[in-house]
């Protein structure tokens, strides 16, 4: 009896939970210590993933969904009828020892609904925490959110014990924000987050003096933005997403296709389907902001408020700026080649090494790893030294290249000359 | 063609290679005693086994190669796939032919082989520690009442003993044993050290490929379910995508996960 009212307890609240897309485990590495139970790996495990795809990499729950604020896009709104639940702390901690001693996940991402106050549901939740930490001498890794509003002391305390902290912004303006969300707004959001800051920088200055100075967050802060549910263009949300990546502590900002869980609201858009592609695309850009060296500017601007849907960010930047390329593969320099569509950051990497030894022809670069479909447009290399792209109008690479190509591309892509039909 | 024979050991192949040099010349297929002769071999050379020539050709591979290459060549024997001894050899006598660095010479076939190889190798490492699962049995050689984690895998390459660092690390409190069930062996940890174990046919401790029910702890099952409903309750039904989730986790794990079963 007591094991059914725990496992349905664990399906309410990961139904409550599983609507934040953060679960990375990365960013910290950690061993072992005193043969206690527990470690971190830099790079993050996935263990298992979802019928959705996404992947499971930590217990996702929330300590209760019982909650008092009302926004429109959660589903754990006040005014929802769901079945709501809550676990004690000690409940929790032993539930994550268990799956965490089968291999089942690399650690715990707590969250939780906010109940009578933001400091008491933040009290509730270091509880959780500190059980795993100082009882159990859990060595994994921990994710926490931060309750908006609550105090500089909780978060310093909770910061000493986490590896990660979030606060989510959901809404990435605050007209939005008001519109969905009459309970919050941006300062209270935007507080804790730099309250976590503070701590990270103090905490960094501390541990120059005293190297044995516990780590404040070591993963930094990850936040989430909800995409669809408002009218922000792809330029506002970029734009937001480059300044947060500017704090030194922010380490992921995370795009939610908004998924209607609360249909009846009518502030909020009727979809059909939740907007993969958009999303896809967003972070594609992500990803060139933070691994290409790309200026947010160059990806959206007021020219180009949003994504193109039909082809990713990187080939629609270079077919909107042709004047860049060709590329020479043996000569020009790595953030060069890192623009170039089709070479991602592991076959530019090969590239600088191994044009070291020889020069590279087109062979070598397929071998390599290069997606030539794409980049044949944008690249001179040794034995072909006449470059497409000229002769190619824009137009022809985006139709042939997008995701449901209607031009067909010859069969043999790379031909010694190419003369174009028009 | 020159074929030479060897005892299919990574030692044996440095071997190889010592012997190749000393006899210069250069051998085109790689043989053990078990192989059929192949049809175009004219000469052949039995490579002898001595612990000299591994570590002479050992040092001299320490001296050329950065230990992250050295790596790879060990990841890339891991493989066990049926043309990558001649790969690594053919890679090592490159690395004592030249006199240039040639680990990052990518233009090379056998250059970039190993690197692609070793690659797939830590991928199905890193796949080991994603997905096992460990389930507490009864430890079957004792009479007293003692608990062992126990993971059954079947990796694709014997990436089983790049991986038991790691678990050391991670579960140093709890007993555990990994068993790879399709070479047969495995390892075991005490508390305090790693043993290779190989498992006692009497005891039926897998069957099926499976673990053996009967030896599960009784609250073995109750975590079982647990983690399957949990791992049900997360799933967004909106965003359904089964190919997703098979490319990221492909379905020759599924046997051994818990939240998969029946699926």
């Amino acid at each position: 009896m007591i094991q059914d009212k725990m496992i349905s307890k664990l399906e309410i609240l990961a139904e409550s939970a599983k609507y934040d897309i953060s679960c990375a485990s990365s960013g910290t590495s950690r061993s072992n210590k005193n043969k206690g139970i527990g470690s971190a790996s830099r790079c993050g495990i996935c263990h298992s993933f979802t019928a959705d795809g996404r992947c499971v990499s930590l217990l996702k729950i929330m300590l209760t969904n019982y909650c008092m604020f009302d926004c429109a896009y959660c589903i754990n709104r006040q005014s929802n009828d769901i079945p709501r639940a809550g676990f004690t702390p000690k409940e929790l901690a032993d539930l994550t020892i268990e799956f965490y001693r089968r291999n089942y996940i690399e650690g715990l991402f707590l969250s939780s609904g906010i109940v009578r106050s933001a400091d008491h549901t933040m009290e509730k939740m270091i509880r959780v925490v500190k059980i795993l930490r100082q009882e159990y001498h859990f060595n994994g890794y921990i994710h926490m959110k931060a309750i908006p509003g609550a105090s500089n002391e909780l978060i310093r305390e909770a910061g000493l014990l986490v590896d990660r902290m979030s606060v989510n912004l959901e809404i990435p303006t605050e007209r939005n924000l008001k519109l969905l969300a009459p309970d919050k707004d941006h300062q209270t959001i935007y507080q804790p987050m730099r309250h976590i800051q503070q701590n990270l920088l103090e905490n960094i200055e501390d541990r120059k003096k005293l190297k044995s100075t516990p780590k404040f967050v070591p993963a930094g802060q990850s936040t989430q933005v909800i995409i669809g549910a408002t009218d922000e263009t792809d330029n506002q949300i970029l734009q937001l997403t480059a300044k947060l990546y500017k704090r030194p502590s922010m380490k992921r900002v995370y795009y939610s296709g908004f998924i209607p869980v609360n249909s009846y609201d009518k502030r909020l858009p009727i979809l059909q389907e939740v907007p993969r592609v958009r999303e896809n695309r967003l972070y594609q850009a992500d990803w060139l902001l933070r691994f290409y060296d790309f200026n947010v500017d160059e990806i959206v601007n007021d020219d180009h408020p949003d994504l193109d849907l039909t082809v990713d960010p990187k080939l629609s930047w270079a077919i909107r700026n042709p004047q860049f390329f060709p590329v020479d593969i043996n000569r020009d320099s790595y953030r060069k080649i890192l623009r170039v569509p089709g070479i991602g950051v592991k076959s530019a990497k090969l590239i600088v090494m191994a044009r070291r030894h020889r020069k590279l022809n087109i062979e070598a670069l397929k071998r390599i790893g290069v997606v030539l479909k794409r980049a044949q447009f944008f690249i001179v290399c040794h034995e072909m030294r006449t470059f497409k792209l000229l002769d190619s109008s824009a137009e022809y690479i985006r139709l042939s290249l997008q995701d449901q190509p209607l031009i067909e591309i010859n069969k043999d892509p790379i031909p010694q000359q190419l003369v174009m039909g028009w | 063609m020159l074929g030479f024979y060897y005892d299919k050991t990574f030692e044996g192949l440095l071997c190889a290679v010592f012997d190749a040099f000393k006899l210069k010349k250069m051998p085109e297929c790689l043989l053990t005693a078990d192989d059929v002769v192949p049809l175009l071999l004219s000469e052949s050379h039995q490579v002898e086994y001595r612990n000299s020539k591994y570590e002479r050709v050992y040092t001299a591979l320490q001296k050329k190669l950065s230990p992250i290459a050295l790596n790879q060549l060990l990841f890339t024997w891991l493989s066990e796939l049926p043309e990558s001894d001649l790969i690594i050899f053919r890679y090592i006598c490159k690395v004592f032919k030249s006199n240039s660095p040639i680990e990052t010479d990518f233009g090379d076939p056998d250059v970039l082989a190993v690197h692609d190889i070793a690659k797939k190798v830590n991928k199905e490492k890193h796949h080991i520690q994603q997905f096992v699962r460990f389930n507490s049995i009864q430890n079957p050689a004792s009479d007293i009442d003692e608990k062992i984690y126990f993971a059954v895998i079947e990796p694709i390459y014997n990436a089983l003993p790049l991986t038991t660092r790691f678990f050391k690390d991670r579960y140093a409190d709890q007993k555990w044993a990994i068993y790879d069930e399709k070479r047969q062996y495995g390892y075991f940890y005490n508390l305090e050290k790693l043993e290779q174990i190989s498992l006692n046919e009497d005891d039926h401790l897998i069957v099926d490929n499976k673990i053996n029910q009967d030896y599960l702890t009784d609250d073995e099952k109750r975590f079982q379910t647990m983690w399957y409903r949990y791992c049900n309750a997360l799933t967004i039904k909106e965003r359904i995508n089964p190919k997703l989730q098979r490319q990221n986790m492909p379905k020759r794990f599924w046997h051994h996960l818990p939240e998969m079963q029946g699926k």
